[in-house]
């Protein structure tokens, strides 16, 4: 009984970043329609800025280690990857929506070589270690820490869901809405559309830091090989089976998309001999990617589709 | 020093070739296709696999390592390459046009569809890296003491006669005109009964035949395993970018320029950056002069 719960506890914990990720990514793609394919690339920067900030100092490191209070780390991964998506932003919002696209795309990669090279702050592929976990120094057992954990994460969910939900509903997030339809219409009412584009994709990198930090913090251990592009697609399927354009449903489709993910995973150790894991592996991946182009063939609207607002 | 700049210049005619591809469909179809990395590996798995079925290894001419099987396994990979990427275009991109879905949803498409071509691939050839034949570089020497690779320059020979084909193509051919009218103003081009469904097969047929070559080519002087062409796909957006997305010309022109910096990149012991330099040089591109150099500022559409 105790190996279910603490088993679901995990599920739960882990599942809260896919969660955070995709409201995040719910205010840049579902509200605004902005395509950010880096969304792996922010939740490193708020991973390693948290790691950075709040772990231990290593021998091999030249910067970092300052052992800052977690709450602290998480505050700064926020701010770090709003700034990364501010310089993105700016250069890119202004222009096609294909050239945000891809220069998010080539951030996530870029960053991921610096994670990779720049051993003297990340360790490279070694990854950076023994980071703290709140109350893992309190109390002695995983089981209450991570009992702890899950309570922090969906107290932060909450927050981040009411507080969207709050400014969706608000003038601005109409505004946002009124982008994504039409642009030049927005224009015309002499919404200054690039400004508005601005602040949700800051907002959004900065949510997207933030699962970055908290996942940092819960498994304690960084590296490279955490932040690949298939995060990414994840992170997309969830907010598009979900239902974009809804918070709900991006909550609803980060918690569906994660237990098949799981269960496939459990699945594929279960039954495939392990001469077959890379193609099981990929055979995951090609489902998953067919899960994405056939939502959006049928069913582009997802699971909850987002309510038409009448103003008034 | 000149080794790293014949390296950059067929590290160059791959990406320009590859970045052709991305601008035909950028300005006819209308998106950023994420999946053109992937056109390109699955070019050079065709030739691969025929090269494997063939059994005859690669052949060689003079002192060019390749020969007519691997001429032979390029033309067999631009046919099965194109009817691959029509029916996935007949599958997925023809319902998101009927739909007029949102060019955001072809680029997700897109992206998408780059994952499982990429897993496919894994799944049927496995994610280690495979060869086409033992080669081995050896240059010899042309005047003095400039020595060149045969095969580099036969790439790059290769490549000039691709850019060729396609501006003749381009310029000589209806279909070519009707493809330029169509990049130019669809609404146009549909209103003068222009068939704007032939000139998409068209396109596609013809960005997976270059990226047939230059995947083969690719597989040639390195090697082939599934990461291909997710490892070329930023070069050649920043190639695309660079050179003016506008301009068909101004991917060939990008190409060139993105792999000589990435060989000045490895000469300078900045190899691990190499994705990287790619990115950085098409930021700066992207703040100083957003239409690139060959190209024209874009209406919206």
């Amino acid at each position: 009984m105790i190996d279910i719960l603490s088993f679901l506890i995990f599920f739960f914990i882990v599942c809260s970043f896919y969660i955070i990720s995709s409201l995040g990514l719910n205010i840049q793609y579902g509200f605004t329609g902005m395509f950010n394919v880096g969304i792996a690339g922010f939740f490193a920067v708020g991973a390693y800025t948290s790691a950075i900030l709040t772990g231990p100092n290593y021998a091999d490191t030249i910067f970092g280690g300052f052992g800052l209070p977690i709450i602290l780390g998480w505050v700064c991964a926020i701010i770090v990857s709003g700034i990364a998506g501010l310089l993105v932003g700016l250069i890119t919002l202004k222009l096609r929506e294909d050239f945000l696209a891809i220069s998010t795309f080539g951030i996530a990669i870029s960053l991921q070589l610096v994670a990779l090279n720049v051993e003297s702050v990340t360790r490279g592929p070694n990854g950076l270690y023994a980071l703290p976990k709140p109350f893992a120094h309190i109390f002695d057992s995983p089981f209450v820490s991570n009992v702890c954990y899950l309570i922090i994460c969906i107290v932060v969910i909450t927050m981040i869901y009411y507080a969207l939900e709050r400014a969706v509903r608000s003038p601005w997030g109409r505004v946002l809405r009124s982008i994504r339809e039409d642009e030049v219409a927005a224009e015309a009412l002499g919404k200054n559309v690039f400004m508005y584009r601005l602040q949700a994709f800051i907002l959004g990198c900065g949510i997207m830091g933030l699962a970055g930090a908290m996942y940092a913090n819960f498994v304690r251990f960084i590296s490279p090989q955490d932040f690949l592009p298939i995060f990414t697609i994840q992170v997309y399927v969830m907010l598009i089976v979900g239902g974009k354009g809804n918070n709900l449903g991006a909550i609803v489709g980060a918690i569906v998309i994660w237990a098949l993910w799981s269960a496939s995973d459990s699945l594929i150790n279960f039954i495939v001999t392990p001469d077959f894991q890379t193609q099981a592996a990929a055979l995951r991946i090609i489902i998953v990617g067919m899960v994405l182009v056939l939502m959006l063939v049928f069913k582009p609207s997802g699971i909850l589709p987002e309510k038409k607002h009448v103003s008034g | 020093m000149i080794q790293y700049v014949v390296d950059g210049l067929v590290n160059g005619s791959i990406i320009a070739l590859g970045a052709v591809g991305l601008s035909i469909t950028y300005n006819v179809l209308r998106f950023a296709n994420f999946a053109q990395g992937e056109i390109l590996a699955i070019g050079a798995y065709m030739s691969m696999a025929l090269i494997v079925l063939m059994g005859v290894g690669i052949g060689s001419i003079g002192p060019v390592s390749f020969g007519w099987p691997l001429l032979v396994s390029i033309a067999f990979s631009i046919v099965l390459t194109s009817v691959t990427v029509l029916l996935v275009d007949w599958m997925l991109f023809r319902v998101l046009r009927r739909r007029s879905a949102s060019r955001i949803t072809f680029i997700i498409a897109a992206f998408g569809l780059s994952l499982i071509f990429r897993n496919i691939i894994t799944l049927v050839a496995g994610a280690d890296q495979m060869f086409l034949s033992f080669y081995i570089p050896k240059a010899i020497p042309v005047i003095g003491n400039f020595k060149v690779v045969p095969d580099d320059v036969v790439v790059l020979i290769i490549t000039a006669i691709c850019v060729v084909v396609l501006h003749s193509f381009l310029t000589s051919t209806t279909v070519g005109k009707k493809m330029r009218a169509v990049a130019e103003n669809p609404v146009l081009a549909m209103v003068n009964g222009i068939n704007v469904k032939s000139v998409i097969r068209w396109s596609w047929v013809i960005g997976a035949s270059l990226s047939a070559i230059a995947g083969t080519l690719h597989a040639h002087v390195t090697q082939l395993d599934p990461e291909m062409g997710f490892e070329l796909i930023l070069p050649m957006f920043a190639a695309l970018i660079v050179g003016g997305v506008t301009n068909v010309y101004g991917a060939v022109l990008g190409g060139f320029l993105i792999g000589l910096t990435e060989a000045f990149a490895v000469s300078m012991d900045l190899s691990a950056y190499r994705g990287a330099i790619a990115f950085l040089i098409m930021i700066v591109v992207l703040i100083l002069r957003p239409q690139g150099i060959l190209g024209e500022k874009e209406r919206d559409d």
